[in-house]
């Protein structure tokens, strides 16, 4: 027996929005009889973008009815700009949390939400132009790919659960293994560069922080009859002092946090913390 | 979410069976004052070994064998591994075993494993079925090799109830000398069993599928059929089964094989009616509705039946609303993605196997109960087919 959590059970025995939406204006049709789920997602959008109606039609598990229902729930109301930012996580939340195997289902309602939208706005999605890497399932790479990067997969058995592939003969393997790594792979490359920042030698930073200081900063202060000094860089922690108008000033305090400091997170390092010495 | 036991409609049987009052009963002294260990050489413990000859005789009456071709298990699992592993020591030069490919996953996965894991020491031939469930017997007669130490062909199937002409198959096996197994766990207490009569060398029981508790199970071991023990230790059940014996569950075990004896015409005769009734009703009154199996060559408890456009774990929770317990084929149910591999190898499509239900009765169940189950499946699959998308009125206007 699967652990559903009572919100899954509440909209998988009484369903909110089943049916068709007349004259709909965006139409999400996803997956397949032979896949064992399939949902056919309806939304009426008014002139101010906004999702007036939306209704449901699914065949799957009682994890999907309730993914479908949860999801027509969620973008009522919404404009079209808020609800094309939903993930597949926002709609297991919205359940108090799926199985991990059933994480496919919520990512069947965010992709028929995306499809309804791309089908209001007249767009084909770029998805479904992939190579298809599963067969049993139709998944393509774009689909992987996409799924590993928004919900952290780690391993073939978690690229399963959400998107199906590799489910059904087990061919693909090899596949999803280098999808997986490659993918993981440009991820580790795009979190090293932001990285490449913190390991930056004491020295690197002083020479940052007195470039920041004189090029940004200080021409600011000295329009107000004001001065900084860098005193030390110790660790993270960026000593200075102020002189001039600013030593007299009340608000010293303020623009040494407000300004500063944001001033150096922002172009130098985002650890930083600035202090004055009196 | 809890249930009030006693006011479930169990219609699971193929799954587990409900501990029948007399068994229980027939178990008490041995979960409470005679504790004693067979074994021992003091007449408290070795007065609980009397219990268990007749426990012993017992299910030897049930299946037509000695009481010493009966060994005790603590399942049926078990039962199927050690003597498919026995047969393959006893005949350490043959690599080849046959079976089929609606076996239970006791023989599937065994198979699968003695394939892979051993580094393909040992050939495994899964023989295919019809679209009924059958298998073709030319196919089986051209598998029988010289090189094949063990055949094993479960007796019943669990999932849709067809029976496999297993005593044919034996003797054809036994002409060649190669040993025979049958896998009968859901065939023993529903259908008459006489393996005197037979050739069958090797045959599993469970004891929770027959009305005894979970954690016992039989290996019949034809007298003469060459033996090496799954689990070695000491010298109980005659060397044949290490660890000391669950006596109560054993004991518990014979009183289910001789009330299965005494209900064995009631079994086929009113619990088939009520099945007949069930499949029926649901196959008349629910449009596009299918049976998946053979309709005679039958278990008489079970029926199997797709309903299209609708996914089985859907219509199980829905069943649970009204207390009806029984099984599904889905891919679902499972937590694998691909439906069941009994429906798959007779080539249902995967759009009926999707809604695929089992139905398994007993003894137990009554013919209010099945009425309670004609007025409430078509609601309920009617309900959910309102809310797929592959479901359109003309379907029905079709019909």
């Amino acid at each position: 027996m699967w652990e559903y959590t009572d919100v899954v059970q509440e909209h998988f025995l009484k369903p909110r929005n089943v049916g068709e939406v007349e004259n709909p204006s965006g139409i999400g049709d996803v997956g397949s009889l032979a896949c064992g789920d399939a949902l056919k997602l309806t939304i009426r959008v008014d002139d101010n973008d906004t999702i007036v109606e939306a209704k449901f039609k699914t065949f799957g598990c009682a994890s999907a009815i309730a993914s479908s229902s949860a999801l027509t729930e969620m973008i009522k109301g919404m404009k079209v700009s808020e609800a094309e930012k939903i993930t597949n996580e926002d709609i297991a939340d919205f359940l108090g949390g799926l199985p991990k195997e059933k994480m496919h289902c919520s990512v069947m309602g965010r992709e028929a939400l995306e499809a309804a939208i791309a089908d209001y706005r007249g767009i084909t999605l770029p998805m479904a132009e992939g190579q298809i890497v599963c067969e049993c399932f139709g998944v393509t790479d774009l689909e992987i790919i996409r799924t590993v990067k928004e919900s952290n997969l780690r391993t073939i058995e978690e690229i399963t659960n959400f998107t199906k592939a590799g489910g059904g003969c087990g061919k693909c393997e090899e596949k999803l293994q280098n999808i997986l790594d490659e993918t993981l792979g440009a991820v580790k490359e795009i979190s090293e560069a932001v990285k490449q920042p913190q390991r930056m030698t004491t020295l690197q930073k002083i020479k940052k922080i007195e470039e920041v200081l004189e090029r940004e900063i200080k021409p600011g202060l000295r329009q107000d009859g004001g001065d900084i000094e860098l005193i030390d860089v110790d660790g993270d922690t960026v000593l200075v002092s102020m002189r001039g108008a600013c030593t007299s000033c009340a608000k010293s305090q303020t623009t040494v946090k407000e300004f500063v400091e944001k001033k150096l997170r922002e172009l130098v390092l985002d650890t930083l913390t600035v202090e004055e010495t009196q | 979410m809890k249930t009030i036991p006693g006011e479930e409609v169990y219609m699971d049987n193929n799954a587990t069976t409900k501990v029948a009052p007399e068994v229980v009963e027939a178990m008490m002294p041995y979960l409470t004052d005679y504790y004693g260990n067979p074994s021992s050489m003091h007449i408290f413990g070795g007065q609980v070994g009397e219990a268990m000859k007749k426990a012993r005789l017992q299910v030897a009456d049930l299946l037509g064998a000695e009481p010493e071709e009966i060994t005790f298990t603590s399942c049926g699992t078990e039962s199927d591994s050690t003597a498919v592993l026995s047969a393959l020591q006893s005949f350490p030069e043959k690599r080849h075993i046959i079976t089929t490919r609606v076996e239970h996953p006791a023989i599937k996965t065994l198979c699968e494993n003695l394939e892979t894991l051993t580094g393909h020491k040992h050939r495994v031939t899964g023989l295919k079925v019809g679209p009924d469930g059958m298998l073709d017997m030319n196919d089986y007669a051209e598998a029988l090799s010289d090189d094949t130490a063990i055949v094993s062909v479960m007796w019943a199937n669990n999932e849709t109830g067809v029976l496999f002409p297993v005593e044919e198959m034996a003797r054809m096996a036994k002409e060649r000398g190669i040993l025979f197994h049958t896998d009968a766990v859901q065939a023993v207490g529903k259908i008459p069993i006489n393996l005197k009569e037979s050739a069958i060398d090797f045959l599993a029981i469970s004891g929770h599928k027959l009305h005894a508790p979970k954690g016992v199970g039989v290996l019949y071991i034809r007298r003469g059929t060459p033996f090496v023990p799954f689990l070695a230790g000491g010298h109980q059940e005659k060397g044949r089964r290490g660890g000391t014996e669950n006596v109560a569950s054993i004991v518990g075990m014979g009183k289910a094989c001789e009330l299965a004896a005494a209900k064995m015409e009631e079994e086929n005769t009113r619990v088939k009616a009520l099945r007949d009734k069930l499949e029926e009703g649901l196959l008349s009154k629910i449009p596009r509705s299918i049976l998946n199996g053979h309709k005679t060559e039958r278990l008489p408890n079970t029926t199997n039946i797709s309903f299209e456009f609708v996914e089985g774990e859907s219509i199980l929770l829905h069943m649970n609303e009204y207390n009806i317990c029984a099984s599904s084929g889905s891919a679902c149910t499972s937590g694998s993605l691909e439906p069941s591999h009994v429906l798959r190898a007779m080539g249902v499509p995967f759009t009926a196997a999707h809604g695929s239900i089992r139905f398994s009765l007993s003894v137990y169940n009554t013919e209010e109960e099945v009425d309670f189950v004609l007025e409430k499946i078509p609601q309920i699959i009617d309900s959910l087919r309102q809310m797929s998308p592959f479901w359109t009125n003309e379907e029905v206007a079709a019909k």
